[in-house]
């Protein structure tokens, strides 16, 4: 690996002029999960890591019924299931959150990394599109909030300007009658990575029987995780039922722009997201009517 | 053996398996390289070097890490526990002596990772199902033994540990 | 879902006919205690007062020609001590020599350390840097300039045997049924098995059956990267550390890379953190010794995952065909393959090996098995567990499952029926001698597995049970042993085979039961190239036969000896001094005493006793492993669910039960994870793509469920506890009984492997 100069602020303004005064040379790193595997390869190659684990707004965890999840960008993957009444709350964030590697990159692994990352194929990106959620950014011209469905702009590029790091992500409090499922397909039971990952929230009608809106987000499909606004659209008003889900499916599969490479082929990854939507959907919507659904992990 | 192409090396103050050790290293030098060979612990192994095989597992202030995914930079302060501080003396773990019988280990390279991610979880869930055990240890690679003596090393231990504590 | 934990049977060894006191015991593993806490030395675990660090610059083309080097800017960064290439090797010779694993050409084998020509894969050594720290090493690699002249790759088996493909060696050409054809190409070597009358046997057959598949390159996967340490003394011998199968094969490859006599090497095992066959070749060990030589430090050398999965040995990938005609009540009257395995960049894969084991657990009176040896740009290819034999039982196996739906047959019964016994004649030649291919399938068929019903899969799942059968022929080999008694009755067990699994208890199990011992009295060490006698590669299944034969034999060396000194104390000759191991005591007449009690007296009778055995055994008994295993397919997905598999080997004798099982168990997860998912992925331009644990998806515990274990025991004659092999065979039958059960599932025989989601859903039409 190439030398590189290590700094651990324990202020935001600090992290963020260690950041700024490099140029672009600078790196954050959270859990180091993916900035440590890249660097070795080659492929990153800072003169400086701005370790944010120690800036207290990063490691913010604080959820209300009314206020919603806000997760600072540098708390481990494992704290946030750890936490019951964000479990209860999110189960669809659980999901995905508890699937980004195993449990030994659980303990490091963070959302605010998995979505600076910025890969096709981040396990907590689809679901957190599907529920809203909002990343909040510091930089040092201020402060600024983007959607999540706009963070990302290419495979490992995003929105943010050097200098600018991601503070925390911030998630709606779940609407009555809302359900969100994350899934996503792996060759093997663990420690694979998506070759499709469809995450996917509904809202339904007071009755439970009607879907009134639908987000649904696709992982590993294009250039970067995939918001398809029109797939949840031709979902409003329909039947929360099986054959409701069939359209809904089409239009994700039809959105899809998949690449053949080592991880799947294009055909295959195209069939897998109209499975997907289908399953996930089914997942969100029992999961606003209070039934039970098991994560990915659970089979 | 200083080079040019070294920056300064830094200091660091950790606790290993209930010791204050410091260490000199390089940014770039991997908690896990800093064991093997700043330190000279070589019980945790390098499989992969990219957290894709648990041979390098260490538990870090409490949690389960994969010691080729930290720097040692960011030690400082923390306590470690690696496969060297999990017997007592004259005692091994309760896992240890559950491998040992079950047969659970053939080449051991991925034995120390095991055991540490096993007392990972045992720490915090001891009567873990079969399903939990396998989940856990998922991060942890083995070639030579189809992981089921090891699940049943893993299961024994905590029946043993769950009995000691009863008395 | 529903795991399988409780289903542990209370015994699961058949057949047992003879008691021992410590044979088939299960005592903790001598070296156990230092591998649980961490201290057990491997290869890169090894340090030294002054050590640098080195890495490998690898070829990142397929195929090129090397046009120049230059080392001069990664000579010049600080940190660095040298930098060595093919140059610093001396000149090889294109000759072949036999060291030990079959015959070596010396320039492939010197090529293959560092490339001094071409580069014959991505992943080929081209250089190497030894540095203050690895760090360092690594970014002079990327100082190094190589030009290289790109040259078109070939990666596939039946493109490269086709006339006008790119030749990786211009001077290798096609040994057609014993001839050199004098042709440059790609077939190194095409050759034939014929028994009795092929061409009679299809005219008997009744029901004929043809299969064609492929099976992916697919890698070890030893969770060990390849290591090596060498230092030079001021008076030239070289010492070498590395983890390897075979020390002494290491000592003669290293003499014939460096010109350096094999007096002069020493080589140390080190623990070894598995091999599978793919730790018997040398890669870092003499790029170690020429950076120890330049700079007169020690130097060590490891690799990365990528470097491993992109430099060494993976088992080939194969192209094959093959067909079986029977009569209508299922006796097998002929069959017919075609094997092309892929060599990799040098000639030599195991496709002589699937060639003996594609029928041989049947007993087929006509029979023609074609093979051929093709060189790809891929690497050198090396054994992996019972090299070629799943590869080929994949075509064979799955073929009988058709043949035995045709017929409406159990499969096991059909497998029966047909079954070899001893006095069968291969279709490659050899007579079988006692073996226990019927007694594992008829186990198999009582299996409580194979009679439970097969339950209703979950919504939308499709469910299916699969058997099939596999053999390996295990074999003997060079093995030596000294075992030195102590004066407190325990005795020293010095041996050659390194211990990948367990084989230190096992052999030295094997002395105590000669020697009336218990098995923590016997201290066994795997010692160096200087200290002990010649040993052959821990490979073919040989270690617990062939080095547990020299136990026995240095055992009762001891016993000779000790007996001698009895009937010195006794004023007698030794002939009426006999030792009754049972009670551990020697006796005559009216006299005894005790082997502990002797052992004390040895200072007064003589000095001290060293048995000592060097054998080279014979009498290797091959081995059968059948498998059941029921699975879930997600049609939609392509996703398998192993649910229960059951794995039923012959080991002629267990020696070490628990060892055995384990054996069998990572065999068989070897298998599943060969059948589903491992395979090397090559882009267009012949580069692997996913050289990493990551994307090469290895099997990891969420992937299965416990696996079930029988052991056979039908002795071998050739062994005097009966010990016949039990490491390769496991990995035997797995891929076809997996492929089986997916037919029984989805209605789909799979050709390809991995079974893969994909492949599944392509051959199902879905996609």
């Amino acid at each position: 690996m190439k030398q590189f100069e290590y700094a651990a602020p324990t202020t935001l303004d600090e992290a963020i002029r260690l950041l700024a005064e490099m140029n672009g040379r600078a790196r954050p790193m959270a859990g180091g999960t993916d900035v440590l595997v890249q660097m070795r390869a080659g492929r990153l190659t800072p003169d400086r890591i701005v370790d944010v684990k120690n800036v207290p707004e990063l490691n913010e965890l604080r959820y209300d019924a009314s206020g919603g999840l806000t997760i600072g960008a540098a708390v481990p993957c494992y704290k946030i299931y750890a936490d019951t009444a964000i479990a209860r709350a999110y189960p669809g964030l659980i999901d995905a959150a508890s699937i980004v590697g195993g449990v030994a990159i659980q303990g490091r692994a963070t959302l605010g990394g998995n979505l600076c990352n910025s890969s096709p194929s981040a396990d907590t990106i689809p679901v957190l599109i599907a529920m809203g959620a909002k990343v909040n950014i510091r930089g040092p011209r201020g402060s600024r909030q983007v959607p999540v469905e706009q963070f990302c702009t290419a495979p490992g590029r995003n929105v943010l300007e050097a200098g600018e790091v991601v503070v925390s992500i911030e998630l709606p409090a779940p609407p009555p009658n809302s359900g969100a499922h994350y899934q996503r397909f792996i060759p093997r039971y663990e420690m694979d990575i998506a070759v499709v990952g469809v995450g996917a929230g509904v809202v339904l009608s007071d009755d439970k029987r009607t879907i009134r809106s639908a987000r649904i987000a696709l992982g590993a499909v294009a250039p970067t995780p995939l918001f398809v606004p029109e797939a949840g659209q031709a979902l409003e008003g329909k039947p929360a039922a099986e054959e409701s889900l069939a359209a809904a499916a089409e239009i994700a599969r039809n959105a899809a722009r998949p690449i053949d490479d080592m991880r799947g082929t294009a055909a295959q990854r195209k069939h897998l997201v109209g499975v997907l939507t289908r399953r996930v959907l089914a997942g969100a919507i029992a999961r606003a009517r209070g039934e039970e659904v098991h994560g990915a992990h659970v089979h | 053996m200083p080079t040019s192409t070294d920056t300064a090396r830094v200091h660091v103050s950790t606790t290993i398996n209930g010791e204050p050790t410091d260490f000199l290293c390089e940014p770039r030098q991997s908690l896990l390289e800093c064991l093997r060979d700043v330190i000279g612990l070589t019980g945790t192994k390098e499989g992969c070097n990219d957290g894709n095989c648990g041979a390098c597992s260490v538990i870090l202030n409490g949690r389960l890490v994969n010691s080729c995914l930290v720097l040692g930079v960011e030690a400082q302060g923390a306590e470690i526990t690696t496969v060297e501080g999990l017997a007592e003396p004259g005692q091994l773990h309760p896992l240890q002596q559950a491998f040992l019988e079950n047969a659970a280990l053939q080449c051991g390279i991925c034995t120390p990772g095991f055991l540490v991610s096993a007392k990972a979880l045992l720490d915090q869930e001891p009567n873990p199902s079969e399903e939990r055990i396998r989940f856990w240890l998922s991060g942890n690679l083995c070639r030579c033994t189809g992981y089921d003596k090891i699940i049943r090393a893993v299961q024994d231990a905590a029946g043993r540990m769950q009995e000691a504590k009863r008395g | 879902m529903a795991r399988t934990a409780d289903r542990l049977s209370p015994s699961n060894i058949v057949l047992s006919t003879t008691q021992y006191r410590v044979v088939g015991t299960r005592p903790v593993r001598h070296d156990g205690a230092d591998k649980v806490t961490g201290r057990a030395i491997y290869g890169a675990d090894v340090r030294l007062p002054g050590m640098l660090y080195g890495r490998v610059l690898r070829s990142p083309h397929a195929h090129a020609r090397i046009k120049r080097i230059d080392t001069s800017k990664a000579e010049a960064l600080p940190g660095v001590r040298a930098v060595a290439t093919a140059k610093d090797l001396p000149p090889a010779e294109d000759r072949w020599e036999d060291l030990g694993e079959g015959p070596v050409n010396m320039k492939f084998l010197s090529d293959n350390v560092l490339a001094s020509d071409k580069v014959l894969y991505k992943g080929h050594a081209v250089a190497a840097v030894a540095a203050t720290n690895v760090h360092v090493a690594e970014e002079a690699l990327n100082l190094i300039e190589v030009e290289y002249e790109v040259l078109p790759a070939v990666i596939d088996v039946r493109e490269a045997a086709r006339d006008g493909a790119p030749l990786l060696h211009q001077n290798v050409t096609t040994k057609e049924l014993g001839k050199d054809t004098g042709k440059p190409s790609n077939v190194a070597n095409h050759f034939r098995h014929e028994l009795g009358d092929v061409k009679k046997g299809w005219e008997e057959a009744e029901v004929v059956v043809e299969r064609e598949c492929w099976t992916a390159t697919v890698h070890q996967g030893y969770i060990e990267p390849h290591n090596g340490t060498a230092v030079w003394s001021q008076d030239g011998n070289l010492t070498v550390w590395t983890s390897t199968q075979g020390a002494f094969p290491v000592r003669d490859q290293l003499a014939q890379v460096l010109g350096v006599p094999v007096s002069k090497i020493k080589v140390i095992p080190t623990e070894i953190g598995g091999g599978f066959g793919g730790k018997i070749p040398i890669y870092l060990e003499p790029v170690a010794a020429l950076l120890a030589k330049k700079t007169g430090r020690p130097v060590k050398l490891w690799m990365t995952r990528a470097d491993v999965f992109q430099g060494t040995g993976p088992t080939p990938g194969s192209y094959m065909t093959c067909k079986i005609g029977a009569k209508k009540d299922g006796t097998i009257v002929v069959a017919e393959a075609d094997l092309y395995f892929e060599a990799g960049a040098y000639p030599g894969s195991a496709v002589g090996a699937a060639a003996m084991c594609i029928f041989a657990p049947y007993n087929i009176p006509n029979g023609r098995i074609d093979g051929y040896d093709v060189l790809v740009n891929k690497p050198r290819s090396f054994a992996y567990r019972a090299p070629g034999a799943t590869q080929a039982a994949f075509a064979s196996e799955v073929a009988l499952d058709e043949l035995a739906e045709k017929l409406g047959m159990d499969p096991i019964e059909l497998r029966l029926k047909n079954s070899a016994k001893e006095g069968t004649r291969r279709i490659d030649g050899p007579v079988y001698n006692r073996i226990g291919g019927v007694e594992v399938l008829q186990a198999a068929r009582e299996h409580d597995h194979y009679r439970s019903p097969l339950g209703t899969p979950p919504a939308g799942m499709k469910r299916g049970r699969g058997v099939a059968h596999g053999y390996w022929f295990n074999v003997g080999l060079a093995s030596s042993v000294t075992i030195s008694v102590n004066q407190d009755g325990s005795v020293t067990l010095a041996e050659g085979s390194t211990d990948i699994g367990g084989t230190r208890t096992s052999i030295a199990m094997q002395a105590a039961e000669v020697l009336g011992l218990r098995a923590e009295d016997v201290r066994p060490t795997v010692v160096d190239t200087d200290s002990i006698g010649y040993t052959q590669v821990t490979g073919g299944s040989r270690t617990t036969f062939a080095t547990g034969l020299a136990a026995i034999e240095a055992a009762k060396d001891v016993l000779r000896q000790m007996n001698e000194r009895a009937a010195l104390l006794w004023e007698t000759d030794a002939e009426n001094v006999a030792y009754d191991a049972d009670s551990a005591t020697f006796k005559s007449g009216d006299k005894s005493i005790a082997f502990k009690e002797l052992a004390g007296k040895l200072g007064h009778t003589g000095g001290p006793i060293t048995g000592r055995a060097n054998v080279d055994a014979g009498g290797h008994g091959g081995a059968f492993a059948t498998n059941i295993v029921d699975l879930d397919v997600d049609p939609e997905t392509g996703k398998v669910k192993i649910l229960r598999f059951t794995v039923v080997q012959d080991a002629g004798k267990a020696i070490h039960p628990s060892y055995v099982e384990g054996q069998m168990q990572g065999g068989s997860v070897q298998g599943i994870g060969w059948a589903l998912n491992e395979e090397y992925v090559f882009n267009p331009k012949g580069e692997m793509t996913n050289a990493s644990f990551l994307d090469y998806r290895m099997p990891t515990t969420y992937d299965l469920p416990m696996i079930d274990t029988v052991i056979v025991e039908v002795p071998n004659p050739g062994h005097p506890f009966g010990v016949r092999g039990v490491g390769e065979v496991p990995i035997v039958p797995p891929p076809a009984a997996i492929c089986n059960a997916i037919h029984k599932a989805i209605g789909v025989r799979m050709k390809r492997l991995p079974m893969s989601p994909r492949e599944i859903l392509e051959e199902s039409g879905v996609i």
